[in-house]
């Protein structure tokens, strides 16, 4: 039993995070809003060269052969700094899904994609049935996209594509005119529904993951703001109604820490537990990302409320990945379902209830 | 990271559950808030101590047996399952043991330590007075040095268990001169020493949960203090950090409520009883918040294990402990519908287990082991830098 990360882990987080806080300011997030596509290919490739699109491609294939253990920590740094790129439909869920999708059979799809996503040079973008729409399908080169208990792997040039405009001006959300169809299908009956399930539970990891980082930044921010605003004199920071709104958001957001670490270690495992514990996550970690934007506006006042400051960026993106992956609304009802109803396998962790 | 016991782990929890199984008490023990109750738990601890299962985490020279802190963990989750009385000598096992043993003379840890795990000294804590409860920096009550004893007068109150209580610890300010943390000193006094009176405090419910304490001349020997003289407040704080940080509320405390009010949802549905997609929605956040509760314990104690300390993320845990509890009684008050206010044993209460009881101790956690809001303020300062003023 060690609830700890090891120090390769640490410093890997450590690595992608001084990467980010040099390379993805807020002004470089907001730059890439006007743009056509919204996403950079140069970002991308100095990404693959730190390692992270490939950090769970298996290190035969040119990865780093890491799990969602190691990624977590990652995924956390690309939420605090709010990075727009495709990291959780590429690095979080195509790729363990590319590798299942192998060991069912699909050797050659797997591995015609895999060295590519790690070297940098392609994108895939993933469906999930909690959404009609699919993130970052304009810039992809493969689309994975769920029918029912079947996954067909789709030519991006084959299908049409409607955009969206999301309230959060990083997010590119496209609705997917597509006929699944013999000649896509790569996975069915119940092989394929394993790994439709565990690619939707391992983007509501990757989602609780950046919420993390972002809930982070959100109370940052509101603790910088509140030590250099005077009023009365002192600094707001110094009230007592202004500490605790940034004290209750840490609660929040420390206590989502633990149960989404605990989810990547599910989903790691493939722990039967695994839906539910993603789900409380997800739950968890999203509430606590829009209570921090919440209490950090309050905590900015006006300021905060508008578009020439930064705090915008986080909290759309606290809502945005909230949206994601289905609801805390959702989840939590998945967590009752399985806790109260026994329909999913549950089960408290270390705490052995009498009679069992 | 790597969340599976070891076999010797795995082979420690089943050593621990085999003992409770045989030793725990069938029918639960009277309030220990009740003289009656009170004696009958410290017998239990007696009980306890002789099995070796105490205090796991000590070492067996004091009565433990030199478990790391997962075991222990692992014996309060065993601890709760088996249904087994409340620590009536928590004050003495998990805050006071672990301060005795980072500042105590070896002298003091094999005097007192032993006493502590047998429960043969039961401790009551006397930090809190008239006027310095929050602000306890403002403790008033003199120890003044006359030759090899402190001559105390002044007054503690708030004293939890005081009212029965063998011994207890507090802050006494040892500088006529000094002010605020400084001049204040750390110091252990027998209940019985002439000129300390206890005077029992009734809690809303009635019993004798604490009490305060007047010292009037009441001479201790210097040699009962803890630390060096006029360095209480940090050893105080050491204290403060056991009981907010770790050892006071174990998890399973609460996933063991968790579990009990997810048993009365499912009986409320199927007695159809009212209940809606709210009440729903809360019983699976009280077991998300219990669950999240033990994720972060057991973080917590790796990070002890690996060398680390516990600093000012123990306020971040006792706001979320005392939070939930207080949610998770709520709840279940809420499914008992009409009977939640009937005491048990009342004609009509049919099962209401102590949901009351234990919703009226619940309202008390905001409030001891310092105020959330000072906890508040601490995650603001010392977590997030905010000024002090």
């Amino acid at each position: 039993m060690d609830f700890d990360f090891s120090e390769d882990q640490r410093l890997l987080q450590e690595t992608v995070k001084d990467f980010l806080e040099g390379e993805c300011t807020a002004e470089y997030v907001r730059g890439l809003w006007d743009t056509q596509t919204g996403r950079s290919p140069e970002f991308w490739a100095k990404l693959a060269e730190i390692g992270v699109p490939g950090l769970m491609v298996p290190e035969q294939a040119g990865g780093l052969g890491m799990d969602e253990r190691d990624l977590v920590l990652v995924l956390e740094e690309t939420g605090r700094y709010a990075l727009a790129e495709p990291v959780i439909g590429t690095v979080a869920v195509a790729v363990p899904l590319l590798v299942g999708l192998a060991e069912s059979g699909e050797r050659k799809l797997a591995e015609s994609w895999l060295g590519r996503i790690a070297a940098g040079e392609a994108i895939v973008a993933v469906g999930h049935d909690r959404s009609p729409l699919v993130s970052d399908a304009h810039i992809a080169d493969l689309l994975l996209l769920p029918h029912g208990d079947e996954i067909h792997a789709v030519d991006p040039g084959e299908v049409g594509l409607t955009a969206q405009r999301s309230n959060d001006q990083s997010r590119r959300l496209f609705a997917v005119d597509w006929a699944p169809s013999d000649r896509t299908r790569v996975a069915s009956g119940q092989a394929g529904r394993k790994l439709v399930d565990a690619a939707f539970d391992r983007g509501v990891l990757a989602c609780a993951a950046q919420q993390l980082g972002v809930g982070c930044q959100l109370i940052d921010m509101g603790a910088l703001y509140a030590t250099q605003r005077k009023q009365f004199g002192v600094a707001i920071g110094s009230f007592q109604a202004v500490k605790h709104r940034l004290a209750n958001a840490k609660v929040q957001v420390e206590y989502a820490r633990s149960l989404v670490y605990r989810a990547a270690h599910s989903v790691a495992r493939a722990l039967p537990t695994r839906a539910v514990d993603v789900s409380m996550a997800k739950a968890a970690a999203g509430e606590a990302a829009t209570s921090a934007g919440k209490e950090s506006l309050q905590v900015h006042g006006a300021i905060g409320y508008t578009y020439e400051q930064d705090l915008h960026v986080w909290m759309k993106r606290a809502w945005s990945l909230d949206l994601s992956y289905g609801t805390g609304a959702w989840h939590r009802a998945r967590v009752a379902d399985a806790v109260l109803d026994g329909r999913l396998p549950a089960e408290s962790f270390g705490f052995v209830p009498p009679g069992a | 990271m790597d969340l599976t016991y070891t076999p010797e782990q795995e082979a420690f929890r089943k050593e621990a559950r085999a003992w409770l199984e045989a030793n725990v008490p069938a029918e639960p023990l009277p309030s220990f808030d009740i003289k009656e109750g009170f004696e009958a738990h410290c017998e239990w601890e007696k009980k306890l101590n002789a099995g070796g299962f105490a205090m796991v985490p000590w070492p067996v020279e004091y009565g433990g047996r030199g478990a790391d802190l997962l075991e222990w963990l692992i014996f309060e989750e065993e601890y709760y399952r088996a249904g087994a009385p409340g620590r009536v000598n928590q004050n003495g096992i998990f805050l006071l043991g672990p301060t005795i043993m980072e500042y105590g003379t070896p002298e003091q840890r094999t005097r007192f330590l032993p006493r502590i795990a047998s429960s043969e000294e039961v401790w009551a804590q006397g930090w809190s007075e008239p006027n310095a409860g929050s602000d306890m920096a403002n403790i008033q009550t003199m120890a003044i040095r006359d030759g090899d004893d402190y001559v105390i007068n002044g007054q503690k109150t708030w004293a939890s268990r005081g009212a029965y209580a063998h011994w207890l610890f507090g802050l006494f300010r040892t500088d006529p001169e000094s002010s605020r943390h400084k001049g204040l000193t750390f110091i252990l006094a027998r209940l019985d020493t002439p000129g300390i009176t206890v005077r029992p405090i009734e809690k809303i419910n009635g019993k004798r949960a604490f009490a305060e304490v007047f010292f009037d001349d009441a001479r201790v020997p210097v040699a009962n203090q803890l630390g060096k003289e006029g360095e209480g407040w940090s050893v105080a704080m050491a204290t403060a950090g056991f009981e907010r940080g770790l050892m006071l509320r174990s998890p399973a405390r609460f996933q063991n409520t968790a579990r009990k009010l997810v048993s009365l949802y499912r009986e409320t549905v199927a007695a159809g009883g009212f209940v809606d997609g709210a009440v729903r929605d809360t019983v699976a956040r009280c077991w998300m918040d219990a669950e999240a509760y033990a994720l972060n314990t057991y973080q917590t104690v790796s990070k002890l294990m690996a060398g680390a300390k516990i600093g000012a993320e123990a306020s971040l845990n006792k706001i979320f402990w005392s939070e939930l509890d207080i949610l998770m009684h709520e709840t279940a008050l809420n499914l008992l519908d009409v009977r939640a206010e009937l005491l048990p044993g009342s004609p009509a209460a049919g099962d209401v287990g102590d949901w009351l009881d234990g919703y009226i101790f619940a309202l008390a956690g905001p409030i001891y082991a310092g105020t959330n809001e000072i906890q508040r303020n601490i995650i603001a300062e010392r977590l997030l830098g905010l000024p002090r003023k």
